[in-house]
């Protein structure tokens, strides 16, 4: 089985437009969305969710106002600033458990609380592992590692060997989650200064966990100057440009449509150079 | 005043609304909370820059203490303490230095000694102040950096700070204590589900919250179906504008071309201003 992931350090440049079109073009692939905070490839694959499972995080502390017998001490030992005027913030509680095992009254108890749903679903093009943290929740690293466990096992189970994982921006927890063991990576890039400054630290995190690298351009005619400018570095560092897609109004459109833009308009030139960016990225990996 | 900028969905245009706002009203501090991928400084151009370290306090084991009792790494949450047989562990890397384990620890062979996880830089720029942070590459935790930005920011005047994308504890931290959230998205599916997501957050928070529509006219009514049922006023809208695009690729805030601009970004601090008035 082979595991990649589709990233790109700065936000918004296509990760899920592509994830989505790979998931069409590629043979029995299984889909893996592990952006749980701000997922958006269920909604250009619709998929049918098939069993829910409910996520616990890190536990919650609770005071008793009963027991409470006001000392501050947990105030003073916790870390996070979570604890005002005797009670839990629990946006700011990390659960570490602290004040639980300190509070001379016993006053404090240590509840799971749920902070997520993953789930197994089918869509027209394989099985797809997804999740949805709840907003505003800790965590998303420890959902994303679920959502990456689930997509292994519907592979073993359905006998598929590719997974394609839609990676979250930025190069924190849940990215580093989303990279663990897997075979390879592509970046997405879009050709303004912020992206490629934001390429060269993801770039610079999959150097830091071993992890094969490529690169796409999209929308790379919005600036040839940095378009050029990415390729030479690229080139420079011995990695792979799997392909250049060019700005399309298609692949909004696509998106209203809630499909991926290589099925919504196949001959666009969107869909094309994506096709061409799939081959690229097919003998890349050896598939 | 403090007011976030923020969107669930990446590249919808926070930073480039965040810069042309705070230039066009003469911010006095601009502070850029996307510590994974601080991109305010390409708009910005530092001046003057110092640069410090954030630092987690985490756990050091002396082996000579150490009796392999295992009652740190039964206590601590995020397994980042480790015994096996006659060895201790530390894991830093998952250490969210709550400070537990040397709090249980009964032979007192714990200690804490700081470990560098990231940098805040602080600087001036266009006569305001510049903060930005950088989590180190390879890092997990981004909230302690977060933290050390928004301890830099002055208790009066315009603060402007721009989040990171998503809906989990970035954007709490950001948030946090702000006194508006302006809500940049595109209307478009994707741009919908992540305004849903992340206003939620928002609203937990009690901080209230406009929205703006950057690349207006592109995508579907979705989004302002949305705000309209939320009773959500959406109180900027930039269109998809070819020319916004390519002086954002070149790093330039567009108001430096476009001062047509200026006059919109200081209307809408004026709402802003009723609005939590």
């Amino acid at each position: 089985m082979k595991q990649v992931t589709v990233l790109s350090g700065k936000g918004g440049t296509g990760k899920t437009t592509i994830t989505g079109c790979f998931a069409a073009l590629a043979d029995r692939p299984v889909l893996a969305d592990c952006d749980v905070d701000a997922s958006n490839l269920h909604l250009i694959l619709n998929p049918k969710i098939m069993e829910t499972i409910e996520f616990k995080g890190l536990n919650l502390a609770e005071i008793d106002p009963e027991k409470c017998t006001m000392c501050g001490l947990c105030m003073q030992l916790c870390r996070f600033n979570a604890i005002h005027d005797y009670a839990v913030d629990p946006i700011h509680c990390e659960g570490c458990k602290v004040c639980v095992v300190n509070c001379p009254a016993e006053a404090i108890s240590f509840n799971e609380r749920v902070c997520g749903y993953a789930y197994l679903s089918e869509t027209v093009y394989g099985p797809m592992s997804h999740a949805r943290l709840t907003p505003g929740m800790e965590n998303s690293g420890k959902l994303v590692t679920l959502v990456r466990q689930n997509a292994a096992k519907l592979a073993e189970e359905t006998g598929r060997e590719l997974v394609l994982v839609d990676g979250p921006p930025g190069i924190g927890c849940p990215v580093i989650a989303s990279l663990s063991n897997v075979d390879a990576a592509v970046a997405v890039v879009e050709p303004t200064l912020s992206g490629i400054h934001d390429l060269k630290r993801a770039l610079q995190l999959l150097e830091h966990f071993e992890i094969v690298p490529s690169v796409i351009v999209n929308k790379y005619d919005l600036n040839v100057e940095n378009t050029a400018s990415i390729r030479g570095f690229c080139e420079e560092q011995g990695i792979p440009v799997l392909g250049m897609i060019p700005f399309d109004e298609n692949v909004t459109k696509a998106m209203v449509q809630a499909k991926p833009v290589v099925v919504f308009s196949p001959e666009s030139p969107a869909s094309l150079a994506i096709r061409e960016a799939w081959d690229g990225f097919g003998s890349f990996l050896g598939l | 005043m403090k007011i976030v900028v923020a969107s669930g969905k990446g590249g919808t245009g926070k930073t480039s609304i965040a810069v042309n706002l705070a230039l066009s009203v003469g911010a006095k501090q601009v502070m850029d909370c996307d510590v994974e991928e601080p991109n305010v400084h390409i708009f910005l151009k530092p001046e003057n820059p110092r640069r410090k370290p954030v630092e987690l306090l985490v756990p050091e084991i002396d082996e000579e203490k150490c009796t392999h009792c295992r009652r740190c790494a039964e206590f601590c949450q995020y397994n980042a303490l480790f015994v096996v047989g006659e060895t201790a562990m530390v894991f830093p890397e998952l250490c969210h230095s709550c400070g537990g384990c040397k709090l249980v620890c009964p032979e007192g062979a714990i200690t804490e000694k700081p470990r560098q996880i990231g940098t805040i830089t602080v600087a001036e720029s266009r006569g305001m102040g510049l903060v930005y942070g950088e989590l180190n590459v390879g890092e997990a935790l981004t909230v302690p950096v977060i933290s050390a930005v928004k301890e830099q920011a002055e208790d009066d005047g315009l603060v402007i700070l721009d989040a990171a994308p998503g809906a989990a504890c970035p954007l709490v931290e950001t948030v946090h204590g702000a006194d508006f959230c302006l809500m940049v998205t595109e209307p478009t599916p994707f741009g919908l589900h992540d305004l849903q997501v992340a206003t939620e957050v928002v609203r937990q928070l009690g901080v209230p919250l406009g929205v703006a529509v950057n690349f207006a006219g592109i995508g579907d009514r979705g989004v302002y179906r949305f705000c309209e049922r939320e009773g959500m006023p959406v109180i900027m809208e930039i269109p998809y504008d070819r020319r916004i695009a390519e002086l954002y690729s070149r790093g330039i805030p567009f108001t430096a071309e476009m001062t047509e601009w200026r006059g919109r970004f200081r209307e809408l601090l004026e709402t802003v201003e009723a609005m939590i008035a």
